[in-house]
């Protein structure tokens, strides 16, 4: 905030840098921008939650979204999420009850000639398949 | 640094690559990178020391080639070779047989030569042959030449009406004339003014913006001061997905660069001219890529449009004039300086001229990014470029323009690419996605997904769009359930309409294209749902209450 001069237009920068701090916004984080940014609470949330980007709920410990751009999905995406959702007893947008894996599905990250893609803890697989997915998915959380 | 300080860099950085005799260039752009495009280039920069060829050959990461659906890929210049496929284990071999033996290694050759030759590359021309990562690479093919020129010889009328001869149009969507829109911004008396590149490209299945900013950006960048040069502005945002975060690093870095050259910031060149550029992040909001929703997302607020008029030619940011331009658009700047605007009138169509970028993806056996003059037909694009659908697969339509492009038919194929003629065949230019879809998906469905998308991110402002969408997405999810009425086909087109003319910004507009063009060229597959009960492509009507919830 201090880089920013404690602007109110850079609030959408502060929100990044903060949601890249914590990974998600709960009360006290957007209570602290308000306070801060002297912009009302309700237009801080307003505009957190006008942006898909950013969460709202802790995320689990292993993050994987699903990409649900145009491409992946002419492409079989869905089938790919609902073997995660089936395998690992997530909903999409949600996370396991044990909070080891969430799963979100996002819009297009643009690597559309590689669809369907699937982007597990920052590393895209691309062209992906089922199979592998759900092989990556065990590996992981076997440790 | 002086003008004559960028040109001597020039000089001296295209002999120094001249002593290479060879340069092998590894694609570390957006397709190839998850496929170990890294792990490539370390592989590449290994071999060749350890054969001492450091002298002679120039190992260089670089931005996108385009042929995405065969990565990672390596060119190795004199001669294009292009690598696919290239594995790391492989390297060693391409390096000893081609490089030390002068034999290339036919089998990893990629040989679809089509796939290049119907391509023009104007804005892309550096993609894939420059490191995006050194300011010297770019400047050495002339980079910044187009921006001494204008800063030394022209005024800012002779650049607008340079641009204003090119013919050139904005490559955001609308097709609006770029030179005169210039001309606008620069005849406001009212400062500061303000330049915004839009990056925000959201639409999914488009990734050319992305690429060209990972590929080049100095020529995002170059294009950005010639434009606030000639309407005068002091100030300059691109704004970029934050999705894209190798387009943000390649970004910034370039930034950092360019103003370590005294190319961004006071007085530069030691002109009187100054100009500075910030980065500013989006974060995942479609609408953010309209022209008024981007100002308020700079503004920090959320990106809800606003009606127009005032155009943000007059009021735009913090309500000053403010010139908003596609990035492609940008890019397409520099060219026309240096040679002059009848020359790139020339590309392309008397209304529509020069080229326009278009990701190809979905059913096609050779997606990837290309760039193509415009009049261009679809059926090239598809068919020539693209190879058509996958072995075992009939094609069925194409989607052009994004989420709110429209479907178009195998019988409209022949329809030359220009704004014009997609607009009137009911699709969009919008920020160049084709998606190719075969006889495996079903319409309906397609449908349902692009109206999904965009009830998801209307901005809630006005009512046809907000309410209207989601009505229409309502009665698709009660056609795919089989309780579809034939009623539901006129209703489907008369809320279409009111949403079309209704709305306020470009996403209302144009969202209701997918389902007013399925209905148009692909009525049977609705009619097939309804009265028959069943869904041609099988896709429908599969679970049990086959509505979907995202």
């Amino acid at each position: 905030m201090r880089e920013h001069g404690y602007q109110k237009s850079a609030l959408l920068e502060v929100l990044h840098a903060a949601h890249e701090l914590y990974g998600y916004f709960d009360k006290n984080i957007l209570a602290f921008i308000s306070e801060r940014l002297n912009l009302p609470l309700s237009h801080v949330y307003g505009v957190a939650s006008f942006y898909n980007l950013f969460k709202f709920r802790k995320p689990g410990e292993h993050i994987i979204s699903a990409c649900m751009g145009t491409a992946c999905y002419v492409k079989g995406v869905e089938e790919i999420i609902s073997a995660i959702e089936r395998e690992f007893n997530v909903k999409r947008g949600g996370s396991t009850p044990d909070g080891r894996i969430s799963l979100f599905v996002t819009r297009c990250i643009g690597a559309c000639a590689m669809a369907p893609n699937i982007t597990i803890d920052n590393e895209v697989i691309g062209r992906a398949t089922k199979e592998v997915v759900l092989e990556r998915l065990r590996k992981i959380l076997e440790g | 640094m002086r003008p004559e300080d960028i040109l001597r860099i020039a000089r001296e950085e295209a002999e120094r690559q001249k002593a290479y005799k060879y340069r092998i260039n590894v694609c570390c752009s957006c397709g190839c990178l998850p496929f170990g495009a890294l792990n490539v280039l370390r592989a590449f920069e290994e071999a060749v020391k350890e054969f001492g060829l450091q002298e002679e050959c120039r190992v260089s990461r670089t931005g996108c080639i385009g042929t995405c659906s065969v990565g990672p890929v390596a060119l190795i210049e004199p001669g294009g070779y292009l690598y696919q496929n290239v594995t790391p284990d492989r390297v060693r071999e391409v390096v000893k047989s081609h490089i030390i033996s002068g034999t290339p290694v036919d089998e990893l050759l990629y040989k679809n030569e089509v796939f290049f030759k119907k391509q023009l590359r104007l804005v892309l021309r550096n993609a894939g042959k420059i490191d995006p990562l050194r300011i010297e690479d770019y400047i050495a093919t002339g980079g910044y030449s187009a921006l001494i020129k204008c800063l030394t010889k022209m005024t800012p009328k002779e650049v607008i009406d340079e641009v204003i001869a090119s013919g050139l149009r904005g490559r955001g969507g609308a097709g609006f004339p770029t030179g005169q829109k210039w001309n606008f911004v620069a005849r406001e008396k009212n400062t500061p003014k303000y330049v915004v590149a839009n990056l925000d490209e959201g639409d999914p299945g488009v990734f050319a913006n992305r690429t060209l900013a990972e590929a080049d950006p100095h020529s995002i960048i170059e294009g950005m001061i010639i434009a606030a040069y000639a309407v005068g502005a002091e100030k300059g945002y691109i704004y970029v997905r934050a999705e894209y975060p190798l387009a943000v690093q390649t970004l910034r870095e370039a930034l950092k660069q360019a103003r370590s050259m005294n190319l961004v910031g006071k007085n530069i060149l030691e002109t009187q001219f100054s100009f500075d550029i910030d980065l500013r992040l989006g974060a995942g909001a479609f609408i953010a890529g309209e022209e008024t929703g981007i100002l308020a997302s700079i503004e920090g607020r959320r990106a809800a449009p606003r009606p127009r008029p005032p155009y943000p030619a007059t009021h735009g940011l913090w309500g000053k004039p403010t010139l908003i331009q596609n990035v492609e658009t940008l890019a397409n700047v520099p060219p026309i300086i240096l040679n002059g605007g009848s020359w790139f009138a020339k590309i392309g169509t008397p209304k529509c001229t020069g080229t326009k970028c278009f990701s190809l993806t979905g059913k096609v056996k050779n997606p990837g990014l290309i760039e193509v003059p415009m009049g261009i037909t679809l059926r090239e694009i598809v068919f020539d470029i693209g190879g058509g659908a996958p072995p075992g697969r009939k094609f069925k339509a194409v989607l052009v323009g994004g989420p709110s492009g429209g479907c178009l038919p195998e019988s409209l194929l022949d329809l030359p690419i220009d704004y014009e003629s997609l607009t009137k065949a009911g699709a969009i230019m919008g920020s160049g996605g084709i998606v190719v879809i075969d006889d495996g998906s079903c319409m309906v469905d397609t449908a349902w997904f692009f109206t999904d998308f965009c009830v998801d991110e209307s901005c809630g402002k006005c009512v046809p769009c907000r309410v209207g969408l989601l009505k229409m997405r309502n009665i698709l999810e009660r056609i795919m359930r089989g309780e579809g009425r034939m009623e539901d086909l006129v209703l489907l087109q008369e809320l279409g309409e009111y949403v079309r003319e209704a709305s306020l910004c470009g996403l209302g507009q144009t969202a209701p294209n997918p389902i007013l063009t399925t209905l148009r060229y692909f009525r049977d597959e609705y009619v097939a749902h309804i009265i028959e009960r069943k869904c041609p492509a099988g896709k429908c009507f599969k679970v049990e209450g086959a509505v979907k919830e995202v």
